[in-house]
């Protein structure tokens, strides 16, 4: 069935931007594609038995998947001086859902692109980013300041309503004195939230996770989803509400109703000090994230990531485990024998893969869910023109299904600021049901993307239509583990952590239970150590 | 009568009356935004007033082709002005929406006057069939030309003003034939023959110097003459000559006038210059008018100065513009000098060349991209341009007027690590005004201060670190790229002041 331009808008963006779309003589689209390989991985992997190679490569450690999982994982044993270790990534370029790209223009993400800066000096996190020269020193309480350029410049983020550009994310515009009181007294309850300790000192919303307390007092805020807790707490304000489904949104792929009240209050308190103000900010890079991929890369030996190899069952057996894989690119099998085998991919794959998962799969699997996301970079002859606050780093639809986006250029240090610019465009499928959203994701075309990233540009950009270059859009078709009610704290997320055997072992920021750069590289970390002491060259942890 | 010059003169009226409707619903929409609505009041309201025009067209009775000749002229007068008189009442006062609805009303009332009035010149000519299938057709013929050419053609090519006044020389140019393709129904065509011609010619005359009303708005902006002025890429460039001599407007603001920046810039270069331990090598960052330079180059032992400035029409303005190069004493074209074109920033972070003396003198921070050369970050790449016994710098707002934000500047500097000594000048045509001088330690006194100086002398020197409590210190939070405090700061001191 064929929808009409508004009605495709409506049902991905929402009402408001579809009511919003003027009528527009038919116009050559923007030249651009569809650039995943989503579909044809997935295809593969349910398609039935997969061929197995003759001969078996040996390996002491084989690490499946260069996310940042993976890649944090071969950092750790890089560092502890184990040399035979392989990385095999199905794409065609490392990093994951931290992936980057590049164009004549500017570097730009493909996913993540920001990372809160850290207001604890310990963990494997702030380690990284010692090692890259991110960290400037150490402030009068002991916590790491950073480089001033890596920060993300004023303005960092603006929204638009209604024709207009606004400074901040919070409508204040014809906010009534009952919004403004609400959202004073919702601060002070994620500032409280903040400064909470347990009796044994450990932070009630902490990163990553694994570091919260598990009080009850704060877990069983986990039972309920965050839209039940504010209508709890007596919070009424539909401005509030904007700001807090924003977050969910932005963090979770979905709305409050689907998100657990501890992830939401996890949001907003875990990383800042209690004193309403987070010290330090956020990081940034052009690329986002994939800057941090890059320097877990640097940290590895040349060779050690295998590009193309897509890994199709891992056998645990009493030496150690069989890997089959294919060569993504021409089909060849490929196998390994490895010693210890990292399975950093998320839990929904590795259900394909664990070859006696395929037989008794585990209860635990079905717990996790993940939202799509979509991902647009487009090319602009120059920065885009609007009404009212000037460009910001974060620049934010009001009234749209999408989170807007970010503008690549923005860190860039110079006077000059006009110039070429690439902006990256965010939609969460934010809806109740992940499995429908998907086949929605999936099932428009480039031009219905097209349509939809310029309909949702367009009436804070006059005059985009003619700047723009080149798009390029990108599905995520399980982009984000959802923290569901009863998910953070349930036993299913514990259950999921514990190694098969003492072979294979698993990393991915679903474990987590939040898609997060901080809690990827925690379990990357904390596989390595496992396997450093199955081979026992146990050294001090680092987490 | 001449059927087909009849028809040319449908077709040209039927075209400039949307052309008109188009200029305003365009402008009205680009200086006020939300095309929609401007777009649809406008296109209503002159439909509208086009009818009232129709309809009064009844009370016209004798001499029907003397009052058509005289719509035309009124319509090219009102039509072909009305897009420069309009940027003119935006500019200029607040009265904008009452111009663009009256101008919609008047004109949409000839030109609903137009027609009626030739049907019924033409009504003894031809069959009332003919004529209304005629005429018509060719009136909406004419308004889909104009509805192709405006977006396409006219609007990219001539922009606004000159659209509008080329289609009042179509108007008039109507108005001047039709004295003779209706002359037999004329009294006396000679007197309107010559009002055609006046109009004809004078808003040909407009249409010429179509980019130059653009100056003409800017005499009305500025209360002195404008003897030049330029769009760059960057910023418009508007130099004026009034009693007192000229003075420098970079987007409105002034740079400076001619009769007190000597003032500015003997403060703003000398303190530097006799501080620094060496005074060889120098850098200014800004100051593309050269007149910083003509400071610095006072200096025998001065032996390169390099000049860093963003746009290439300020550096080139001060060079070739016989007074301003006359004022900078040809500065830029001493054989030391080197002046560079390229953004400060990049600058110092592309290169490692250190110098004795670094002036920075860029505009003040009233934007985040200008602010973001306040900052901790921008600070830290000049302290590496700066010799071990080298002094910096910066022009640093008013004390007096954003007294915060100059403190701010203060205190950014020394959290980059720089030693610091504020001091201030008063400059009449700015008021008071601050500048920071900056060392990687307290420098003593090297040299004395060139002749010929009109502001300094050692005393006068001395005297200007000291700050009434007006202007003393105030705390203020450290600015950095990921705060940018200074431009709030900023804005809301200067708020008070306008
Ligand atoms: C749109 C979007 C925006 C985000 N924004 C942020 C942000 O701003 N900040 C933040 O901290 N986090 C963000 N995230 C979360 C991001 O997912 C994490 O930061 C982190 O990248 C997760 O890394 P991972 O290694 O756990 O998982 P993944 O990124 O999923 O990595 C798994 C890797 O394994 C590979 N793989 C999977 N199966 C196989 C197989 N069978 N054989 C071989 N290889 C395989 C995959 O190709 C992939 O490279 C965002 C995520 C998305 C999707």
């Amino acid at each position: 069935m064929e929808l009409t331009r508004r009605e495709l808008v409506a049902a991905f963006l929402g009402s408001a931007v579809a009511s919003g779309c003027k009528r527009e003589q038919p116009r050559a689209p923007i030249p651009g594609a569809i650039v995943d390989r989503a579909v044809e991985v997935g295809h593969r992997l349910r398609g039935g038995p997969l061929p197995r190679a003759q001969t078996l490569e040996t390996v002491d450690v084989l690490v499946v998947g260069a996310g940042v999982a993976g890649l944090s994982a071969a950092w750790r044993l890089a560092s502890a001086g184990v040399k035979d270790v392989r990385v095999v990534e199905l794409e065609a370029e490392p990093g994951g859902t931290s992936r980057s790209g590049k164009n004549a223009v500017s570097a730009f993400p493909w996913g993540a692109h920001y990372l809160p800066a850290p207001t604890e000096d310990r963990g494997p996190v702030v380690r990284l980013l010692r090692e890259m020269g991110a960290v400037s020193g150490v402030d009068a309480q002991g916590l790491p300041t950073f480089e001033e350029e890596l920060l993300i410049q004023e303005p960092e983020e603006r929204h638009f309503y209604r024709g207009h550009w606004y400074d901040g994310l919070y409508l204040r515009v014809g906010a009534t004195a009952e919004d403004l009181a609400e959202l004073e007294r919702f601060d002070a309850k994620m500032n409280a939230f903040a400064a909470a300790r347990d009796a044994k000192g450990r932070k009630a919303f902490a990163v990553p996770t694994a570091r919260s307390s598990d009080d009850a007092e704060w877990t069983a805020l986990d039972a309920l989803s965050m839209a039940a807790w504010l209508t709890r707490e007596g919070f009424r304000s539909t401005r509030l509400k904007w700001l807090v489904d924003y977050a969910c949104r932005d963090d979770y792929g979905a709305t409050s109703e689907h998100v657990s009240a501890w992830a939401g209050i996890w949001y907003f308190a875990a990383r800042q000090d209690g004193q309403g103000e987070r010290s330090e900010g956020f990081l940034s890079w052009p690329e986002g994230n994939g800057r941090l991929v890059h320097q877990l890369l640097s940290a590895l030996p040349p060779r050690a990531v295998e590009r193309d190899v897509l890994v199709h069952t891992v056998e645990p057996g009493e030496q150690g485990c069989r890997v089959d894989a294919l060569d993504s690119r021409t089909g060849k099998p490929r196998s390994f024998q490895a010693r210890q085998v990292v399975l950093a991919c998320p839990r929904f794959l590795a259900a394909h893969l664990v070859a006696p998962w395929r037989t008794a799969r585990p209860a635990f699997l079905d717990a996790f869910t993940y939202a799509p996301w979509v991902v647009a970079n487009l090319t602009l002859s120059s920065l885009p023109e609007s009404r009212g606050f000037p460009l910001a780093w974060d620049n934010v639809f009001q009234e749209s299904n999408s989170l807007g986006y970010v503008v690549a250029t923005h860190q860039r240090l110079r006077q000059d600021e006009r110039g070429p610019t690439v902006l990256t465009w965010y939609l969460p499928m934010s809806g109740a049901d992940v499995k429908a959203e998907r086949t929605k994701a999936l099932s428009a075309s480039y031009a219905d993307w097209e349509a939809l990233v310029m309909a949702d540009m367009r009436p804070a950009h006059p005059g985009i239509l003619q700047q723009a270059q080149r798009l390029e859009v990108q599905r995520w078709g399980h982009a984000m583990v959802r923290p569901t009610p009863g998910f953070m704290w349930g036993p299913e997320r514990r259950a999921a952590q514990e190694s098969v055997g003492r072979h294979l072992h698993f990393a991915h920021t679903d474990l987590g239970g939040l898609a997060l750069f901080e809690e990827a590289n925690w379990f990357g970390v904390k596989a390595a150590e496992r396997v450093l002491s199955e081979l026992g060259q146990a050294s001090a942890s680092w987490l | 009568m001449n059927k087909t010059l009849l028809y040319i003169t449908v077709i040209v009226i039927a075209t400039c009356g949307l052309v008109y409707e188009l200029v305003v619903g365009a402008l009205a929409s680009y200086l006020l935004g939300d095309s929609i609505t401007q777009f649809s009041t406008v296109i209503g309201g002159y439909l509208f007033a086009m009818g009232i025009g129709s309809y009064l067209s009844r009370y016209i009775d004798k001499g029907v082709a003397q009052r058509f000749v005289e719509v035309e002229l009124a319509v090219a007068l009102l039509g072909g002005l009305c897009a420069p008189v309009l940027f003119l009442t935006f500019t200029l006062t607040d009265l904008f929406q009452v111009a663009l609805y009256g101008s919609v009303i008047i004109i949409g009332t000839l030109v609903g006057l137009e027609i009626p009035l030739l049907l019924r010149i033409l009504k003894d000519q031809l069959k009332f069939k003919d004529l209304v299938s005629q005429v018509l057709s060719l009136d909406y013929l004419g308004a889909l030309a104009a509805s192709v050419a405006f977006p396409l053609l006219l609007v990219p090519k001539l922009g606004l003003v000159r659209t509008s006044l080329l289609f009042g020389v179509l108007n008039a140019a109507v108005g001047l034939w039709s004295t003779w393709l209706l002359a037999p129904l004329l009294g006396n065509p000679l007197r309107l023959r010559v009002k055609a011609v006046m109009l004809t010619v004078l808003l040909m005359v407009g249409f010429v110097l179509g980019d130059r009303l653009t100056t003409f708005y800017e005499d009305q902006l500025y209360a002195d003459d404008v003897v030049h002025a330029s769009s760059s890429p960057y910023q418009r460039i508007v130099l004026t000559r009034g009693k007192r001599g000229f003075s420098l407007f970079l987007n409105g603001n002034l740079q400076f006038a001619s009769v007190d920046e000597y003032r500015y810039h003997e403060s703003l270069v000398h303190p530097a210059m006799v501080r620094a331990g060496r005074a060889e090598h120098v850098l200014i960052l800004g100051g593309g008018d050269g007149l910083a330079a003509r400071e610095v180059l006072r200096y025998p032992e001065v032996r390169s100065v390099t000049l860093v400035d963003l746009d290439p029409a300020i550096t080139g303005l001060a060079m070739g513009y016989g007074e301003l190069s006359k004022l900078n004493e040809n500065a830029l074209k001493d054989s030391r000098m080197r002046v560079i074109n390229a953004d400060a920033m990049q600058f110092l972070m592309e290169g490692d060349q250190r110098y004795d003396v670094v002036v920075v003198d860029f505009p003040d921070p009233n934007n985040f991209a200008l602010g973001k050369l306040y900052t901790t970050g921008f600070y830290k790449l000049l302290k590496k341009r700066v010799a071990p016994d080298g002094v910096a710098v910066v022009q640093s707002t008013s004390p007096l007027f954003a007294r915060r934000s100059f403190w701010c500047v203060e205190t950014t500097l020394k959290a980059a690590g720089f030693w610091t000594q504020p001091y201030h000048a008063l400059v009449p045509s700015f008021g008071e005004w601050g500048y920071v001088l900056v060392a990687h330690e307290a420098p003593g006194h090297h040299r004395p201060l060139p002749e010929g100086l009109r502001f300094l002398d050692m005393p006068t020197l001395e005297s200007l670190t000291l700050f009434p409590p007006d202007m003393s210190p105030l705390p203020t939070e450290v600015n950095r790229l990921n705060n940018q405090v200074l431009v709030h700061y900023y804005e809301e001191e200067w708020r008070r002041w306008n």
